[in-house]
């Protein structure tokens, strides 16, 4: 049981560390850092070297090899968002952002291994308080104080309707459980509680009507937690509402087909991925600012997740989880390109970005690969997991209008993608721009290109893992009548 | 391997130029040629290498790359590839002669330059569907780059729009890739399994609409009519290597794979659609030649006599015949080598040294006295765009309108005016341009000698072309024989 929570158990301890140094000593910031990924190293050694299966606590905590993946990447994303956060959080009260990143880090590791509902709301909170305060963070900044308030205020209405759908699906079934919930009989109030539930996740990945919070949040809140914001959190959420809806949830998926349209979850994810996707990328056409703009193109992106969900079938899950982590390692990226750039030359408009080609070409050829990939071209990780995903969706021929729909919009996409790249590679920069960043943080990066490259070129490396055990783990929870 | 080799020292020459330090721009040049060199070098071994009574396909390579969706790594090459891959050679090296005074951002312009060449090598040698949409991918962003920082006229715009067309061709390509991945059953995307009727079957409703999708997605790239408005703007717009390379191998990126990917899958649906195509093919031999008889800048004349020339490959593939077919895989290659030499000669040596396309003001400068080799390599390949007998876009053409004489004999009427009409834009540029009243010459201002990288690349582009035009049978006879392979030998009729 311990051992089960270890990961977990020692981000708290770091967490707890980072805080105790911060107040001793306030300016030991680099101390901090160094403490924060020393935690994280041992937390991801503790998840490789103990790798056990298992359920405990009636379904409070489930681990298997999924989701040990799943917390890997999400400990990375923090760490990731660790290291940023030297860019783009004030320099008082520093080791405390560091360990609300390290809280928000645990709540996500939590969500990815419970089925159970009570469980899932809790960690979704333990998440969600540290990231409203960590968009709150830079006091003397009222973008940054706005971001906070929509992103607590927009956040806490969904979780309301989150716990009430909870609360309706648990009186319905009588149980927390997913896999009792799996078995139970179909009621009206079922419905209304999955409907409710799904409002809730759909605040999470910011997808339309609930995205409203997302562009003023990415713009206001300090570059790094808006980094963990559209990543770590993006990833852990989608994890968790695949669980909940194949697993918990699987029979009464309905049909989201053209002309098939059958009552159920997969087409309300259908319609809110359509218009996800619509309104996303054509919103972001016309922004000026490339934290915005990046918004948009996260709920564009939050779309197609929820496309390839919404054909509700086994066979689209890999691609779905693939696709999810390959969009956050991207989004991560570049939103530490975006970091280093507005410590740079002072903002993340497009003008700030005009000659960075010049001024520092390696961060210049980063942002083309993070941004090429985000728009879906090869070789990029982006646009096979794009390739995958749509293949996957079409295996249930009925979905072609909604494939044909985020096709045409992606590439709609590469216009405003384009129109950034032209800002760093074409147009020449307003005045002198001197080269800042840590070297942590430029490493990193380019870390971070290199794996979106990697992974574009040889998907295998995180296919096989997923693959292999995704199906597997819906077939062992959801064995008969597992409709489509 | 040695096939593989062509793309591979393309990445690697811009690999290696992006790591040198940044005033190296003479070291840059001449890794960018090395590399293009070694490209040619590989593309023309394996062309002589090529066993003629040997298997249709040749060097193949298959290593599994993602085997969860039947994707495999499969190259290898059949008459037609051969010739795309030297033409693709030919025009690398030269454009790279071409781009010889390009001192602004050197490194940054032939690392792009060599991406766009590398992609283009590993889609005439791909045999893997997923393989060959990746390398029709790769080619997208750079020509974007090269043209909105290195170009002229309208570049920002030109190179969005350009760009914007082709994303959007490859959308509908990719959009038929995943359906017929999933309707095929076979659960491959290798073009011999997808291509085999009794491995994979394409119902004919499916057909019906998945070619028309998809052959367009390509020929947007080919400059079919009425899709072809990003071709003008994008070669003006261009640099003069990136004008060379759009007219010489990437628009024949459009028609190789429709022919390669699009008629060979979907036989049934090529039936239904192959008059409308046929018939959009001719609209733009007539209507290409049109425009380009009432223009003014000189670089545009020679954008549109592109559609024009394109027109006849897509008309060649609609014929359906040996003829029209193998003379339309001609066609690319000659109008791939024309072509160029025209931009080349319009965009390096007259306007990078006038600073004018326009064709009046060109004609008040005496350019036959002042530039004398421009005049003669523009006569020359003049001559050959018009389809002079001895050079390659003779036999090209008329091979073309033997097969279609065959198949579609009505539609000889509205193409024999276009070639007509073609004759006249050429003279009319040709004639404004060099020899218009010399007496009245008001410029004085001294110009640039023509440079011997100049030379070179335009002696060899003449060369190419007329031994094409000279000693057909060396590509004709390749090719023909590629038509009678088990993948494509369903499309004669």
């Amino acid at each position: 049981m311990l051992t089960a929570l270890l990961p977990e158990s020692l981000l708290v301890v770091t967490a707890l560390v980072v805080l105790g140094l911060g107040v001793s000593m306030p300016k030991a910031r680099t101390t901090s850092t160094a403490i924060t990924l020393l935690g994280g190293f041992l937390a991801a050694a503790a998840l490789l070297l103990f790798p056990i299966d298992g359920n405990f606590l009636h379904g409070m905590v489930v681990l298997d090899p999924i989701a040990r993946i799943f917390k890997l990447v999400i400990l990375a994303l923090g760490l990731i968002a660790a290291v940023f956060a030297s860019e783009s959080f004030p320099e008082t009260h520093f080791a405390e952002s560091l360990a609300l990143i390290l809280f928000g880090t645990v709540g996500m590791m939590l969500l990815t291994g419970t089925e159970d509902l009570l469980m899932i709301f809790l960690a979704l909170e333990l998440t969600s308080i540290p990231l409203y305060v960590l968009a709150a963070f830079n006091k003397t900044s009222r973008a940054s104080a706005e971001a906070g308030l929509k992103y607590f205020l927009i956040g806490s209405v969904s979780a309301a309707f989150l716990l009430y759908g909870l609360s309706l699906i648990y009186g319905v079934t009588g149980s927390t459980n997913l896999l009792a919930i799996s078995r139970a009989t179909a009621d009206p109030l079922l419905t209304a509680g999955i409907v409710l539930t799904l409002a809730g996740f759909a605040f999470k990945v910011a997808a339309v009507p609930f995205q409203l919070w997302a562009p003023d949040v990415y713009e206001g809140a300090p570059t790094a937690a808006a980094a963990l914001v559209a990543s770590g959190s993006k990833v852990a959420g989608i994890f968790i509402l695949v669980k909940l809806l194949i697993a918990g949830l699987g029979h009464w998926s309905g049909a989201a087909g053209w002309g098939q349209f059958l009552p159920g979850w997969a087409p309300v994810l259908a319609l809110m991925a359509a218009a996800s996707i619509l309104l996303g990328n054509i919103t972001a056409l016309v922004q000026s600012n490339v934290k915005r703009l990046l918004a948009y193109s996260a709920i564009a992106h939050g779309g197609y997740l929820l496309l390839g969900l919404s054909s509700a079938r086994a066979e689209t899950l890999p691609a779905v989880l693939f696709y999810v982590i390959v969009y956050a390692l991207t989004t991560a990226g570049a939103f530490g390109v975006v970091a280093i750039v507005e410590k740079q030359s002072g903002g993340s408009r497009l003008d700030d970005f005009n000659g960075l080609a010049k001024s520092s070409p390696g961060l210049a050829l980063c942002l083309l690969v993070f941004f090429i990939s985000l728009a879906g071209i090869p070789p990029l990780a982006g646009f096979f997991g794009k390739f995958y995903l749509f293949s996957a969706a079409m295996e249930n021929p009925s979905m072609l209008w909604i494939v044909i729909l985020a096709i045409a919009m992606n590439a709609v996409s590469l216009y405003y993608y384009l129109i950034v790249l032209k800002h760093a590679f074409v147009l020449p920069a307003c005045g002198d721009i001197r080269p800042a960043g840590s070297p942590a943080s430029r490493v990193l990066v380019a870390a971070l290109a290199l794996a979106v490259l990697a992974l574009g070129l040889t998907p295998n490396l995180l296919l096989s893992h997923l693959g292999k055990h995704a199906p597997a783990k819906v077939a062992s929870l959801n064995t008969e009548n597992f409709s489509r | 391997m040695i096939l593989t080799a062509t793309f591979l020292s393309a990445f690697a020459g811009a690999g290696l130029i992006l790591l040198l330090p940044e005033r190296s721009a003479a070291l840059a040049r001449w890794i960018a040629l090395l590399a293009a060199l070694a490209g040619l070098g590989f593309a023309t071994v394996a062309f002589l290498d090529f066993d003629s009574a040997g298997p249709h396909f040749q060097f193949l390579t298959n290593i599994p790359w993602i085997p969860q969706l039947g994707i495999s790594f499969s190259t290898g090459a059949d008459g037609i590839s051969l010739v795309m891959l030297v033409l693709t050679g030919l025009i690398a090296v030269t454009g790279v002669l071409f781009s010889w005074n390009v001192t602004h951002r050197t490194r940054a312009f032939f690392a792009f330059f060599l991406t766009i060449i590398g992609g283009v090598y590993g889609v005439f040698q791909s045999f893997d569907l997923f393989l060959l949409f990746v390398f029709y991918e790769i080619v997208i962003i750079p020509k974007y780059f090269l043209i909105a920082a290195w170009g002229s006229t309208n570049r920002e715009y030109g190179a969005m729009k350009l760009t914007m067309y082709s994303v959007a061709g490859s959308a509908l390509v990719l959009l038929v890739m995943v359906a017929a991945y999933a309707a095929s059953g076979a659960h491959s995307f290798d073009l011999f399994t997808l291509a085999d009727p009794s491995k994979a079957h394409f119902a004919p409703g499916f057909q019906a609409w998945a070619f028309p999708v998809m052959f367009l997605g390509f020929a947007v790239l080919a400059g079919i009519w009425p899709l072809h408005t990003w071709a003008p703007t994008g070669h003006v717009a261009a640099p003069t290597a990136v004008s060379m390379l759009l007219a010489g191998v990437v628009m024949k990126l459009g028609s190789y794979s429709a022919l390669r990917v699009a008629m060979t899958l979907f036989p049934a649906g090529l039936d239904q659609w192959r008059l409308p195509i046929a018939i959009l093919a001719t609209a733009g031999i007539v209507l290409g030649a049109l425009v380009a008889l009432a223009q003014k800048d000189l670089k545009f004349t020679v954008g549109y006599s592109s559609i024009a020339h394109m027109g006849f490959v897509l008309l060649g593939l609609m014929t359906l015949n040996l003829a029209g077919l193998g003379g339309s895989v001609l066609q690319m290659f000659s109008h791939g080598i024309i072509g160029g030499l025209l931009f080349a000669v319009v965009g390096r040596m007259i306007y990078d040294r006038t600073h004018t396309r326009d064709i009046a003001e060109l004609g008040r400068m005496n350019l036959t006295k002042v530039l004398p080799f421009a005049a003669f390599t523009f006569t020359v390949a003049s001559v050959a765009s018009m389809g002079l007998p001895g050079f390659s876009g003779f036999i090209a053409e008329f091979t073309i309108l033997k097969g279609s004489w065959t198949s579609l004999p009505w539609l000889l009427i509205p193409t024999g005016i276009g070639v007509v009409i073609t004759v006249a834009f050429t003279l009319r540029a040709l004639q404004r341009t060099f020899f218009a009243s010399s007496e009245a010459s008001t410029y004085t201002h001294p110009l640039d000698p023509i440079t011997l990288p100049e030379k070179l690349g335009a002696v060899i582009l003449m060369a190419a072309t007329l031994a094409a035009g000279l000693f057909p049978s060396v590509l004709l006879d390749p090719i023909l024989r590629s038509f009678q392979s088990p993948l494509m030998h369903q499309l004669l009729k």
